[in-house]
């Protein structure tokens, strides 16, 4: 506690000395989109908006903030007509469509100013496309295996690193009548979280982001690859029955009951896992096991951004916007424990002393040499993120009809990536 | 009547016939009266797998008052209303117009007109969607609830000109003669002598419109998003998805957001069931 | 010199009253009818010829759109799946008009009562098919839903219907079915009411009795009901979109999708971008309902020569 107000401190005094010569000449209206509509997020983001005021009183700040579902669909409306200045989104693929439209504008000028090129260096490329970058990222987050800590005490079983300590504890798990992990498929993309890791982990980072592009087949042997060790999991019975009927938050409860052991999720699940009533002592993290030892550990690491849209009228103040919202404090601060409870993307914040930050930190910054992935329906376009996910919600309930699934999804790729 | 009627059976047909009215009718609204008794448990009946024993304690107070005050609810509510009534108002208003229209005059294109309504009323939603968004997005109404009441309007129109001018058919069309002859405008003759008439036809569309609208789903997905224009069909899957596995609060609003259609049916049946069953007899 | 330029113009006007007025009552309803249903279906065949993600400019690819759906059909893709359950939805919804007949049969009494009885029977037809569709995701729900405690007590079960893609729209349709059954049982115990007394008469004079009654004299005078339930139930099938969507969205892995909903989900989804795509599978839609569209209108077009 005490180092984090050590580091606070010298990261807010940093960042004063370099927000001071800015402000004060920008005027007009700033008009700020957010799909933060959960009340935590939500409270943190206005709260840093109010700071920004209050740098710039020429400045009119509106702020509207949508459910974040629905966003997701109203994002095409408003980037065309009744356009904001700022509005937040996600990284990588997720951004084309509208990069490609020409509806996000070109952000290179921040990325080349020292401030931002030196400490934001480790998302470039997730901001990257076509060689410029389109916005700036405000926060991101690990995903790892989240485990009772409890029952894994009560079978004596350690944190596993290779696949067979792995496959060896959910063995154990699994005779003492519980799953080894809950999952919910219902609306796909935490099937897309399994992929990510079994296939990073089977045929390393570079091979996933070739798939994720479609430059390999899904008929190629090293994806079956990836699906057989998927299926020894699935045949050993280490999932929850009935996932495909369940959301990621109806999962939830076999855990916390104890009838599954683990789940393998973003940071995101330890608020309601706390919430529903779980300790410290109960609730444990490791990095998910190495499979093949010859290729390197990368990781799932999803990126939230800010990006300027192109028919945004006051985009001076947008910029400026941008460049408080990386500031290496403002990363700090709202990153912390109180507020988004993730990890901040200045290279000059500090992290939370939260345990699982810390951790998630410290698996990102040192043990993930193979890259970081944004997250299988960010990576690939979302008509093959859409298809495949069906395709892998499939797997898990139906492993023998693989053979069917990859030959509907190279069927799939063909089309897709071909105009 | 038939079948037979039950006074003239034996009375032990009598009396099972009376004892299985309730319990089919408890089998039929079973899944309904779950949802009910969900409504009124305490969250700790979910944890603990209470699922269907009696509630360990009643928060029926609670869990509303939690719909109705911590919650968008209210706010889907009451776009609801402000969706639902002003498009009840303009789909009876221009197809008691077009129903006239169709109804008294006779000209050449009259059944071709009103085959173009029966047709389009039975089109289906999706091959309007995407041009529809598209107007309403050009029209700046996209996520208002204006540019949902308009279009319901105009669908609704389809339904409602088939209502009405069939029930004008059926007036004695010598009560206009008779008007024309002492040479009443067309349009008195409209306001003054037809309208009268249609009274209960404009109940019965009314009530049959208000739950239609009211139940609307789709459109609502697709021209609204947010709590300021979204009606509580399409807000309850927010609420849902901010209540995620609170399974005593997502019934509670479900209840909530099914009320104002069915209080509109036991209030205004005679007429719901006249406007709904409308051709069924000769 | 305008005075009587008025009062010409009136009297014009008089003179065609009768001619001129029906299309001033016409024109507000078929203006907004045109702008709002007539002009979009046209405007959705045009779109269907096109590439468009719905942000940037369209492209023409001509009948690639169809070629594709084309391919998904040989292929047992998801289109294949949809056209599939809607022929399903078709023929399984049609049961809601026996179901309602016969619970029609059951409540035309005159017993104490039967009046609530009757609206009860009637109200799942008020609520909005989102809150059934809920309801009835839970009375599935394979960890706590009615359903299984009811299998459970006959020692079945249990069973994962919305997960299993060999029941997922069965099941569905069955909850389709529940406010369907109550429409189609109205219909009927309206057109019950209107049978003509003296030929139930005639009829049990000639020994006809339960079934055969109902078959030779019943039904012949409940087509008018038949043939409206007729028309709900099928526009009703082939429009279901608001049930999958709050049931499955679809799944497990796409097996309960149907073209309405499959539509939505290429076009508008979180994951949809093929604007043209959507509306090619509207058009096919469009076209399927069309020849029900098409016998409707024949139907009602003999009427009105016959009467």
């Amino acid at each position: 506690m005490h180092s984090m107000f050590k580091r606070t401190a010298a990261a807010l005094a940093a960042s004063v000395a370099l927000a001071a010569p800015v402000s004060a000449e920008l005027t007009g209206e700033l008009r700020i989109f957010l799909d933060t509509s959960n009340p935590a997020p939500r409270a943190t983001m206005e709260a840093m908006i109010e700071r920004f005021a209050a740098q710039h009183p020429g400045l009119e700040i509106e702020t509207t903030v949508i459910d974040r579902e629905a966003y997701k669909t109203q994002i095409r409306n408003f980037l065309t007509a009744d356009t904001p200045d700022v509005a937040t989104w996600y990284a990588a693929n997720r951004m084309k469509p509208y990069v490609e439209a020409g509806l996000f504008e070109d952000v290179s000028d921040l990325w080349a100013e020292p401030e931002i090129a030196e400490n934001l260096a480790s998302t470039k490329g997730a901001m990257t496309i076509d060689g410029k970058q389109w916005g700036v990222p405000y926060t991101y987050y690990q995903w790892g295996v989240y485990y009772r800590k409890d029952i894994f005490d009560e079978l004596g079983l350690s944190e596993p690193t290779t696949w067979e300590e792995e496959l060896a504890n959910c063995q154990k798990i699994v005779d003492s009548g519980r799953a080894c992990y809950t999952i919910g498929t219902k609306f796909l993309w935490t099937a897309g979280g399994w992929f990510d890791y079994l296939n990073m982990r089977t045929n390393g980072f570079d091979f996933h982001q070739q798939l994720a592009n479609g430059e390999v087949s899904w008929e190629d042997d090293r994806v079956k690859q990836t699906f057989a060790n998927w299926k020894q999991l699935i045949d050993m019975g280490a999932f929850i029955d009935n996932h495909q009927t369940y959301s990621w938050q109806e999962a939830l409860p076999f855990m916390v009951q104890g009838d599954a052991a683990a789940y393998l999720m973003g940071n995101f699940a330890v608020a309601p896992l706390r919430e529903a009533g779980l300790t410290d002592d109960q609730l444990d993290f490791y990095q998910f096991v190495a499979i093949n030892p010859d290729v390197e550990l990368a990781e799932d690491a999803p990126t939230d951004t800010f990006h300027i849209p192109a028919n945004a009228s006051n985009k001076e103040a947008a910029r400026e916007f941008l460049r408080f919202v990386v500031s290496a404090d403002e990363q700090t601060e709202i990153n912390n424990g109180k507020n988004l409870g993730q990890l901040p993307v200045n290279a000059k914040s500090s992290v939370d002393d939260d345990k699982f930050l810390q951790e998630g930190f410290k698996m990102l910054s040192t043990n993930s040499p193979g890259g970081v992935a944004q997250f299988w329906d960010r990576d690939a376009p979302a008509e093959m993120a859409k298809v495949s996910m069906e395709g892998f919600q499939e797997f898990m309930v139906k492993p023998d009809n693989l053979d069917s699934i990859l030959a509907k999804l190279e069927r799939a790729r063909q089309r897709i990536y071909d105009n | 009547m038939f079948p037979k009627p039950i006074e003239k059976q034996p009375r032990a047909a009598q009396i099972s016939y009376q004892a299985m009215l309730p319990v089919a009718l408890l089998l039929w609204l079973g899944p309904l009266l779950a949802v009910a008794l969900f409504s009124i448990k305490p969250e700790a009946d979910f944890t603990n797998a209470n699922y269907w024993g009696l509630p360990s304690s009643f928060e029926g107070a609670r869990n509303y008052g939690q719909v109705f005050f911590n919650s968008d609810m209210p706010r889907y509510l009451l776009n609801s209303f402000l969706i639902t009534v002003p498009t009840v108002i303009g789909a009876v208003a221009l197809s008691c117009m077009t129903g006239f229209a169709l109804g008294i005059y006779k000209f050449k294109s009259n059944l071709w007109i009103f085959f173009m309504f029966v047709a389009g009323n039975f089109v289906p939603f999706q091959i309007l969607m995407v041009p529809v968004r598209d107007l309403t997005l050009d029209l700046g109404l996209y996520n208002t609830k204006t540019g949902l009441v308009l279009f319901h309007i105009a669908f609704q129109t389809g339904f409602c000109t088939l209502f009405m001018r069939n029930f004008i058919r059926a007036l004695p069309f010598e009560l206009i003669e008779a008007a024309r002859v002492e040479g009443i405008s067309e349009w008195r003759i409209f306001w003054y002598v037809v309208l009268p008439l249609m009274k209960p036809a404009i109940a019965a569309l009314s009530v049959l419109i208000f739950t239609f609208i009211w139940n609307d789903y789709f459109w609502a997905v697709v021209l609204t998003q947010g709590a300021e224009s979204q009606p509580v069909t399409a807000g309850i899957t927010s609420f849902n998805a901010q209540f995620r596995a609170a399974y005593h609060l997502m019934s509670a609003g479900s209840i909530v957001a099914a009320l104002p259609p069915v209080a509109m049916f036991f209030l205004m049946q005679k007429h719901f069931i006249a406007g709904l069953t409308l051709g069924a007899v000769k | 010199m305008t005075a009587v330029d008025v009062t010409e113009h009136e009297s014009w006007f008089h003179r065609n009253q009768q001619r001129i007025a029906p299309w001033l009552f016409l024109a507000p309803g078929v203006l907004f009818f045109m702008v709002y249903v007539i002009i979009p279906v046209f405007q959705s065949f045009n779109l269907s010829l096109y590439e468009w993600d719905g942000l940037g400019a369209a492209e023409y690819v001509g009948m690639r759109n169809y070629e594709d759906l084309y391919w998904e059909w040989v292929d047992r893709d998801a289109f294949y799946v949809s056209l599939k359950n809607n022929l399903i939805w078709l023929i399984m919804y049609l049961l809601a008009i026996p179901a309602g007949l016969f619970i029609a049969l059951f409540l035309n009494q005159t017993v104490w009562g039967i009046r609530l009885y009757k609206s009860l029977f009637f109200f799942p037809f008020v609520i909005s098919q989102v809150v059934v569709g809920l309801v009835f995701t839970w009375f599935y729900d394979p960890t706590f839903g009615l359903l299984n405690e009811l299998l459970g007590l006959v020692g079945l079960g249990p069973l994962n219907v919305l997960g299993d893609e060999r029941f997922v729209t069965y099941g569905i349709i069955f909850a389709g079915l529940w406010p369907q059954t109550a429409y189609c049982m109205i219909l009927y115990l309206t057109g019950l009411n209107a049978v003509d007394p003296e030929q139930i008469e005639a009829g049990r004079l000639d020994g006809a009795k339960g079934g055969r009654m109902l078959w030779h004299i019943i039904l012949p005078q409940l087509r008018p009901a038949t043939f409206i339930a007729f028309v709900v139930t099928i526009i009703g099938a082939l429009r279901s979109f608001d049930l999958i969507s709050i049931m499955t969205q679809g799944g497990p892995f796409g097996s309960s999708r149907v073209l309405a909903y499959y539509m939505f989900e290429v076009a508008l989804s979180e994951y949809g971008f093929r604007m043209g795509y959507g509306a090619a599978i509207a058009v096919i839609l469009f076209l399927i309902m069309l020849c029900f569209i098409a016998y409707f209108l024949w139907s009602m077009y003999r009427e009105e020569k016959g009467h």
